[in-house]
Parts: structure tokens; sequence; C-alpha cells
């Protein structure tokens, strides 16, 4: 720092100032700065904040007790990192200390005094002559200031014993911006530190507040881990509001626990709203809010991202959102069961909530349902070449966890409509049995009523034996009649294997029947029987399904339509899929009644203003640093001694763009010495 | 000759005074511009966003008269651009008419055999506009280190030239872009600022200016084909984006984006990294003049490649450019998430490497100012540099969660 080399006489250093010059000394403050940077790394790299069972989990206990220990968890308000930015306050303060008055006084300083030597030796310099008698001193000073005075500089001259000098000046406010910008750098730490965490840290230390980390509901948190509304400077906070809720606290999170912050109002959710693209993404969030205040009236607002509310010092922003408990209207349709007295597949009835669970009992044993999500739209990009729609809603959706005795869960996606694919609807009912899958689609089909019930009676009789005995035996009756011949035993026979081949199929589809016939078969005549099964299973599936057309009433002795026809062959695929599904039910969403849950953040900073002000300086100061250069020019003209030539000194110096300065010096000067010099 | 007046040459105008015709024309026609805008679309824009309207008519304006090539590059950009929408208006009424909008209507009018208009599929639509600006920024790399390997003084001027046309085009696409948006209807249209495909176009585009403009100031081109390379590098990036990963297809914008401080934020962002890519870049050249120097000084590189103080210059310059804008886009960055996410400091992965970007060139420029250092280290200092903002402008979004993960690939 050269700015501060003032020659003194050498004095012993008092320790004060051996402080100050180690504390001031650019090499600590870059040190500093490469240091921070790096410890600003760690932060990143390691991902802050999580649950702490995540860190057990991928560094094992030693070294999470060693991470936590140190503070790596959360790096920017460990100690460690604290002291440096405090050091780097410190040095900076230091800095400015030091450097500021000398810089002032060298901004107000002409420099009239610079000696001709001093001028000689600068790097910018040229020494010229003139005659006396055809110019004097102050006629060639008179000149130089009409010429220097049009580029702005400020002038100053004197007259000294045997010299007259000029000195031009311009840029001092490069100096200013030094100041600025490291005291904006001091102000913005101090704003900082205003809005840090650290008198949380204090009365945390002090034992005057405790993390909670239970999984407990608000009301319940103990004193210990409440903080007033007026306790805390600042903080940041969130909140899950349901529509309809109202809060007056907030839950800031610690580590690997949670304080609750009360507010000094209340804040109610009257609606949320989420407006869509039309390719579904969201385009915006928004709540209706109602803040209820003892001391004032309460009002509605609304606040969106980006468009939070202030209120009494509190910010108030649009964060996240979710389901704050939808009503669910269900019914459970039991699979691999008969008919119910009444002629009907079973049907139950349920009323659900999201977030909530219920257990239900199936013939194969207990279940618990987690209904963890709802979208009342799913938009997806259109495949279907013949509607002009680039979007297509697939409607309502509901995500839930069946977990079944053995507390094995599988994770479901029912959607509440059907689903036009391939030209036909479907009810889609997805399946996975660990998170990082892809969902595997149960493809239910429609009957002509858009209901499943045609489906699940189908199914409901191919699983009555009884049923399918009869319905074998008059199958096998029919053909033996045609052939007009019999044999009762074998009859019996091809009956049996007729009901046993459906029994194999609706517990394990085609998988099922292929297994069968590698454990019982010679090899050489697989292929055979498989045929011949696969005709047998289908003549039993047609018949069932001609049993149901008729019973719901289908005139059939034309034949069967088109659209039941495929109907026929869309079920026995998803018959084929069924003991894959993962749950012995379709749980299908009736109806529902939406709710949805804000999330909100609130904070509290009053230390912001401080830091802007901070940033204003800082880069006001910047500026000025970088692009006013402090400029000096100086002539100086020494009279003649005796009758020698007058000599005249033009010199330069910058602090600043040498390459910039060194173009408009030479100009100067020859510009200068043409006008001074040159006579005619 | 009176006593207080100088000689006509010896006088020195004032800026204002010096000030031509075309001047004064080029902001009208600015001031004109935004006027027009502004009573147009006054009910869309809130006052930040009016304020970011005339300010930035202003600052075109300053730029303009502050650097005189500009000012063609802006009068012919926004020629190619009115002239790409008036092509468009109409030919989206008859489209609308049959039924089809939005991006598909865009597609037909750029591909479909019968209805393309010319201009639009070959030259003008963004997607073309940007195409051809990949590839004159390519070929002018090529012609830079012919001028410099051949000493061809046509080969530099073709270069320079092609240069201007990259960056014309670049600004073509992202306005005819910005347009398109508004095409797809349903409130999608924004600033095409707002993903990495844009702002990789905005990064060339900067980069090239800042770099014509030492090219200029410093009368010399054999830093060019240097400087070219990481732009090409970045448009190789971009072309990967786009065939690979279908990056040009406008969606639209999250919640969080749609925000007037993102217009500002961005932009200036993009020059402090166009800076210090630029300075990085001057420090490999550095670097092989003073080896050239050593091992071979009447070697091609030793003598062509600039004076080792100029490109030291150059390099401080550029980098005390970066940090300037660097600063005023973190602190925008902060005021932003003051507004969007409750705090204007979150410790999220990118603001913190922001925080180490500018904690870096802080050091940097201290040691170069103050300490005086120079030379290879600050050379070498300024190319490591340009790796510690590549993982912030990149590496965090594909490596690091954060709430920015919005930005990623
Ligand atoms: C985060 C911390 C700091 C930042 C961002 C910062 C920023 C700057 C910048 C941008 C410059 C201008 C350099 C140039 O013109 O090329 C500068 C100059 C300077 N800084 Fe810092 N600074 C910081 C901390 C410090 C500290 C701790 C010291 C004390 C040792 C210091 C002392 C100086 C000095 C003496 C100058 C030269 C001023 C002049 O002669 O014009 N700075 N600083």
């Amino acid at each position: 720092m050269n700015i501060t080399q003032s020659p003194k006489t050498y004095k012993k250093p008092s320790n004060k100032s051996i402080l100050l010059e180690f504390l001031g000394s650019m090499n600590l403050a870059i040190s500093i700065l490469v240091v921070l940077a790096i410890a600003s790394i760690i932060g990143t790299v390691l991902q802050q904040n999580q649950p702490y069972n995540d860190y057990i989990i991928k560094f094992g206990p030693f070294w999470h007790e060693f991470f936590s220990g140190i503070g790596l968890y959360d790096a920017y308000s460990a100690v460690w990192f604290l002291i440096l930015l405090g050091f780097l306050v410190l040095s900076t303060s230091v800095c400015i200390y030091r450097n500021t008055p000398v810089m002032l006084r060298e901004m107000r300083q002409f420099r009239l005094h610079a000696k001709a030597k001093s001028l000689k030796s600068m790097k910018h310099a040229a020494v010229w002559q003139a005659e006396p008698e055809q110019v004097t001193a102050a006629h060639l000073i008179q000149k130089a200031k009409l010429y220097l005075g049009q580029f702005g500089f400020q002038l100053r001259d004197e007259v000294f014993d045997n010299h007259h000098t000029l000195v031009a000046k311009k840029g001092s406010f490069n100096r200013i911006g030094y100041i600025l910008t490291h005291v904006g750098i001091v102000v913005i730490c101090i704003g900082g530190l205003i809005d840090g965490n650290l008198g949380l840290k204090i009365k945390e230390w002090a034992g005057e507040i405790k993390i909670e980390t239970r999984d407990i509901t608000a009301k319940e948190v103990p004193a210990i881990s409440r903080l007033k509304a007026d306790e805390s400077l600042s903080f940041r906070g969130s909140i899950t509001l349901p529509e309809g809720s109202s809060s007056n606290f907030v839950f800031l999170n610690v580590r690997d626990g949670y304080l609750v912050q009360e507010l000094p109002f209340s804040i109610e959710l009257k609606e949320f709203r989420v407006e869509h693209y039309e390719s579904g993404q969201p385009k915006s969030f928004e709540s209706d809010l109602i803040i209820h205040d003892n001391e004032r009236e309460k009002f509605e607002t609304t606040i969106s991202v980006n468009h939070p509310l202030i209120y009494r010092g509190y910010a108030i922003y649009q964060a996240s959102f979710g389901d704050g408990g939808t009503q669910l209207e269900l019914a459970v349709r039991p699979f691999f069961t008969k008919l119910s007295d009444s002629n009907q597949p079973p049907r139950i009835e349920l009323q659900g909530e999201v977030n909530k669970k219920l257990t239900i009992n199936t013939l194969q044993g207990k279940y618990i349902l987690e209904f963890e999500d709802f979208k009342q739209f799913n938009i997806f990009p259109n495949e279907d070449k013949n509607i002009n729609k680039q979007f297509i809603n697939y409607g309502a959706m509901l995500t839930f966890k069946a977990r079944d005795e053995s507390g094995q869960a599988r994770e479901f996606i029912n959607y509440m409509s059907p689903v036009k694919l391939e030209g036909r609807y479907f009810y889609l009912t997805g399946m996975r049995a660990t998170v990082g899958e892809d969902f595997k689609y149960l493809h239910i089909p429609v009957d002509s009523n858009a209901s499943v019930e045609r489906f699940f009676k189908f199914h409901a009789m191919l699983n009555d034996d009884a049923r399918l005995l009869q319905m074998a035996q008059a199958t096998v009756n029919s053909a033996v009649r045609a052939m007009d011949r019999g044999n009762e035993q074998m009859q019996q026979q091809v009956a049996q294997a007729m009901v046993r081949l459906t029994g194999l199929f609706r517990s394990g589809g085609y998988v099922a029947i292929d297994k069968d016939i590698k454990e019982k078969v010679p090899q050489e005549k697989q292929e055979e029987i498989a045929k011949a099964y696969m005709g047998v299973l289908q003549t039993a599936l047609e018949n069932m399904y001609l049993l149901v057309l008729r019973e719901e009433g289908i005139d059939i002795s034309k034949g069967i339509s088109e659209a039941d026809n495929v109907f026929f062959e869309d079920a026995v695929s998803a018959l084929a899929g069924l003991g894959f599904y993962g749950a012995p039910f379709y749980l299908q969403l009736v109806d529902f009644k939406h709710r949805e849950a804000s999330g909100l953040q609130i904070a509290r900073s009053p230390g912001k203003n401080t830091v802007y002000l901070g940033c204003l300086l800082l880069i006001i100061g910047i500026f000025m640093m970088f692009y006013i250069a402090q400029q000096r020019f100086w002539l100086m003209v020494v009279q003649a001694e005796g009758d020698g030539k007058m000599e005249l000194i033009f010199a330069g110096s910058t602090n600043r763009n040498e390459f910039g300065f060194n173009k408009r010096y030479r100009k100067f000067s020859e510009q200068l010495k043409a006008l001074l010099l040159d006579n005619k | 000759m009176s006593e207080n007046v100088l000689p006509k040459q010896f006088q020195t105008q004032g800026w204002v005074k010096k000030l031509t015709l075309f001047d004064w024309l080029f902001a009208i026609a600015l001031l004109a511009g935004s006027g027009y805008a502004y009573s147009e679309y006054a009910s869309y824009m809130d006052e930040y966003e009016v304020g970011i309207l005339f300010g930035s008519a202003l600052s075109l304006i300053g730029l303009g008269w502050g650097w005189k090539p500009s000012r063609l590059l802006f009068v012919v950009v926004s020629a190619l651009s009115l002239f790409a929408i008036s092509i468009y208006n109409p030919a989206m009424q008859a489209l609308a008419e049959m039924g089809v909008t939005g991006q598909a209507a865009i597609d037909i009018l750029n591909n479909d055999k019968e209805q393309s208009k010319f201009f639009l599929k070959f030259l003008i639509s963004s997607q073309s506009a940007t195409m051809w600006m990949s590839a004159l920024f390519f070929m002018a790399t090529v012609a830079y280190f012919i001028e410099l390997l051949g000493r061809s003084e046509f080969a530099g001027k073709v270069a320079t030239a092609l240069v201007w046309s990259a960056i014309t085009m670049g600004l073509v696409g992202l306005l005819v872009r910005w347009y398109e948006s508004y095409l797809l209807g349903d409130g999608i249209g924004y600033i095409p600022v707002s993903n990495l495909y844009e702002v990789f176009i905005l990064f060339a585009v900067i980069t090239a200016m800042i770099y014509l403009y030492y090219e200029m100031r410093y009368e010399t081109r054999a830093m060019g084909g240097f400087v070219l390379l990481i732009i090409s590098a970045a448009v190789i990036f971009l072309l990967w984006y786009h065939f690979e990963k279908g990056a040009s297809e406008i969606k639209p914008l999250v919640p969080a984006l749609q925000s007037y401080w993102m217009k500002i934020h961005v932009p200036t962002n993009f020059v402090g990294y166009g800076a210090f890519a630029l300075a990085a870049m001057v420090g490999i050249v550095f670097l092989i003049k003073e080896r050239a120097l050593r091992h071979n000084p009447s070697g091609l590189m030793a003598t062509r490649l600039p004076a080792t103080d100029i490109l030291d210059d150059v390099m401080y310059k550029s980098i005390a450019l970066g940090f300037a804008f660097f600063t005023v886009a973190t602190v925008l960055g902060a005021m932003w998430a003051a507004e969007a996410w409750g705090g204007y400091w979150s410790w999220d992965p990118k603001e913190t490497w922001a925080l180490i970007v500018w904690l870096n060139y802080a050091a940097w420029l201290h040691m170069h100012f103050t300490k005086g250092w120079r030379g290879a280290p600050m050379a070498w200092w300024a190319v490591i540099g340009l790796f510690i903002t590549t993982f912030a402008f990149l590496g965090v979004n594909m490596f690091l969660s954060g709430l920015h993960s919005y930005g990623g690939l």
C-alpha cells in the first residue's frame, strides 16, 4: 500500500500501531477474501440444514458427529464462519481508518509545490525551451489555463521565486470511491449481522431457549422452545395454512429441529388459487389472506409469488402450496371376490382426507391407506392426432400408499375420470413398489355407462367357482351335443380343466398358465398344449362375458356389437394384469371437496435497509473508483537565469488507466507545445 | 489574437457539441420507439417496468453515443426485428383464421413447405437467426486465426465484420424470440433471458461486443481468435442444447421468474460473465505471448501478439468491468430474492457461488491494483477465475440443488 507510506523519522512502533498495521495489511485482506471464498464452497458442496438422519446415512455416525460438531451442516452461521466475516469487517475498517485521512488530504491538494526535478522524473514529462523576450511566464500560464480549462480540470497556479506553476487536477472523486466502496462493505456486514441469528445463538448458549426436535403439534411445544412476538429482532419462518384456517405463529427451522415464533397478529387463509397455463404448468400462486390484529382493524389482501405483503415490519411471502386436507369420497372395489347376494360386484364406500390415514379390511388382510396428495388438474401433452389440442386434462388424481400387515407399502395413483387412450376410455390406476420406479398402469375399460361396473361384474363372476363350473359344463354340453356323442367322464374332465385354467388365469394371468404348462407337460408337447389351453380359456372367458351381457339385458342373439367386443379384449388384458397390481382392491375416487393449503414464509429483517444502503455505497463507490481517474497535469515555467532560455516543464500523472492517460498526455503535450511556443 | 480566446485548432468542443446529426436521430428514434411501446403496452406494465423501458432506452443512447459503431448495430437490429414481426403478423392472422395458433402456427411458418415465409424460414425467425449467429461466430473464429497466422489484414477485416454480423443475428434472434413468446398466447410471453438456452445467446453476444470494443480501443485484432474460442465453445454448447435437448422450445415461465427483476438482473449478470470470460482468454494470450518471448522471440506469436502490458491492461479493465457489473447484478439478485423468497440472502448455492466469484475477483483486483502484481501469475489467476465463474454459472445448476434449480439443464 503505497499511499500510507509517509516519510517519517523512525520511531519504535507502539503495540497498537503494529496491530493496526497487521489488521490493515493488504496481505491479510487478500488472505481473508480467499479463505472466505473457500469456506463458502464447503457450505455449497455439503447440503445445508437437511434432516440429521440423512447425514447419518450418508456419512456414518462418526463423521456425522464430527461434521455437526464443527457446524458444517449450518456452515454460514457456524462460529468459525462468523469469526472470518468479523475479520473481514475489522480489516476493512482498519483499512478505511488508516487510508481515509491520507486520501482526503491528497484529494484536496494540488501539489503546487512540486519541485522541477521531481516533475522531470515523472513517467509522463516533457521539457521545452522558450525565448524569454517574446513571452512572459504569466502569459504562458494564462494560455495553458485556457487550454486545459476546456477539459474540465480544476486549475490552480502560484508564482514562486524563480518559477510559476500551474496545476490542473481532475477526478478526485476516485478517492471518495475508495471510501464508499469499503464503507459499503462494512455497512453491509453490519446489516447482515442485525439480520443474522446471532441473538438466537446467544440465547441458546445461555440456555434460555431449546430447539424442539419432536414431531408434535405447535400447541404442545413447551415455552422454552417458543419465541414471543417481540423477542426476536429478525427471523425467517414458514407455515402451511390450509384454506379456512389461521395461525399466529410460524416455525423456524434450526438445525435438526425447530422453534415456534409467535406473531403479533394472526393470518387467516381465505382461499388459495393456482392458475395454470394451457400446458398445465403453474402460472401463478395466489393466497387471499385476512390479517387479524388486535390493535388494528382486520383487513383482506392477496399475495402472490414476487408480490409479498409487508405488514408492521413483517414480510409475508407466497412460498409454496400443497393439499390442505381435501375430503375424498371413495369406493373400495375388492378384487378376487364373488358377486354379492344382490348379484352385484361388492363395493364399500369410504370417506377419506388427504394427509390422513384409514384402515380397511379385505379378504387378504388389513390395509392402511395413507392419502398423500391430490391434484385437481393433470395436464399432459396430447398424443392423439385426431384432436386439435396441444394438451389434455386428465382430471383429478389421488396419490396414496397402501400398507399391508407386514408393513410393506406400495404407492398408487388413481384418476377419477376415465382417460381416452387409443380411442377408448379407461380408468387409470398406477402402482409402484419403490419410489425410484416408474408407475405401472392398469387400464380398466369403461362400460357403456362410463363406469367400472361391467368390468367388476365380469371379474366377480369369474371368481365364482360354482358359476364357473356351471358355465363350463354348459359349454362342454353344447359342444358335445353338436358332435352328438358323448362320454360323461370326459365331459366332466374338460369342464373341470376349464375351471382350473380360468382359476389360474384370474390369479396370475397368462404367466400362471405358462408356468403350469412348463411344470406339468413334457417339453415336446408344451406348444401344442399351450395352444389348446388358450383355446379353452378363451372359450371360457367369452362365454362368461356373454353371461354378463345377457344379465345386463343386452340382446346377443345376433352377435355382439363392436364396442362390446373391444371391451372384452380390454377387460381380458386388464384381468391378466391383476395378479401383479399389488393390492387386492381398486380404490375408486368417486368425488372430492378440494381444500388447498398455502405455504407462507414470514420474515422480519430490520437490517435490510442497512444492507441496501451498504450496497448502494458499494456500487457507487466501485464505479467511481474504476471509472473516474485522478489526473494531474503540471506546467512549470522556470524563469531564465541570466540570458538563458526559459524552461517549460509539462508533466502528468494518473492513478489508473495508464493506457488511456498516455494518449491524452501525448495530445496535451503536442497541443500545448504548439500553443505556447509557436508564435506565428 | 485576443487574450481570452484560443486559436481554433486548439479549441475542444464539449461532448454535447460533438454529437452529430446521426447521434441525435439515433436518440430520437430510441425515445420514440420506447414512447410508442409505452403508449401501446402501458397497461401491461407496472411502474418498474416502465422505468426499465425508458432506462434501457437511455442506456442504449448512452452506449451508442459513447461507442459510435454500436449505433448502426442497434439500427440494423431494430430494422430486421421489425421486419420479422411485420411478416409474422399477417401470416399468424391468416393461420389463426384456419384455427392454427401458438407454437403450431410458428412451426408451420418456419418449416411447412407451402406456408413458410422465405425470410422467416431462412433468415430471421428466432431459430434461424440464432443459427446464423452460430455460423457467423465460427467463421469469425477461423478468420481471426487466418489473420493472425497468415498475416492477412483482409482476413482480419472480414473477421471483424463477421463478428458484427453475428452479434446482429444473435440480437435479432433474441428480439424475435421475445415476440414469438407472446404469439404463444395465454400470458406466456416473457423476455428471453429466462433459461439457459437464451442466456447462452446473450453470453455470446455480450462477450463479442465487449471484445469488439477493446479491439477498436487497442487497434489490434490479434486477440480475436482466442476470445472467439470461448464464444465458439458457448455456441457449441448452445447447438448441442438445441439439437439434443430441444431447448429452443419456448416454455412458459414458472411464477418465481415472473418478475421485472429478471429483466435487469440477468443482463447485468451477463456483462459480468462476458467480461470475466474475455479476461480469461486474454490471460491465455498473455501466457502464450510470454512463453513465446522466452522461447522464440522472433517467432510468429512473439511478434504478432500484442505487447504484454497491453494484454495486462485489457485483462485488468475487463475484470474491473466485470466486477462492477457483477456487483450490481448480485445486489439486484439479492433484492429480487428479498421479494420472491423472503430473504435477501439465503446462502443458496447459486448465491454463495456468486459471492465466491466476487471475492475471488476482489482479491485479484487488490493484488493487481494495490500490490502491483503483474505477469503470468495474474494471467493464470484470470484463467482460473473463469473456471470458478463457469461453475457458478453452469456447475451449480448441474451439480448442486437449491432455490435456483429451475435454471437446470
Ligand atoms: C470484500 C472486501 C473488499 C472488496 C470487495 C474491496 C474492493 C476493492 C476494489 C474493487 C478496489 C479497486 C481495485 C482497483 O481499482 O482495481 C479496491 C481497492 C482498494 N482496497 Fe479494497 N476491497 C475489500 C477489502 C479491502 C480491505 C480489507 C482492505 C485493507 C487492507 C482494502 C484496501 C484497498 C485499498 C488500499 C485499495 C486501493 C484504493 C486506491 O488506491 O484507489 N480493501 N478494493
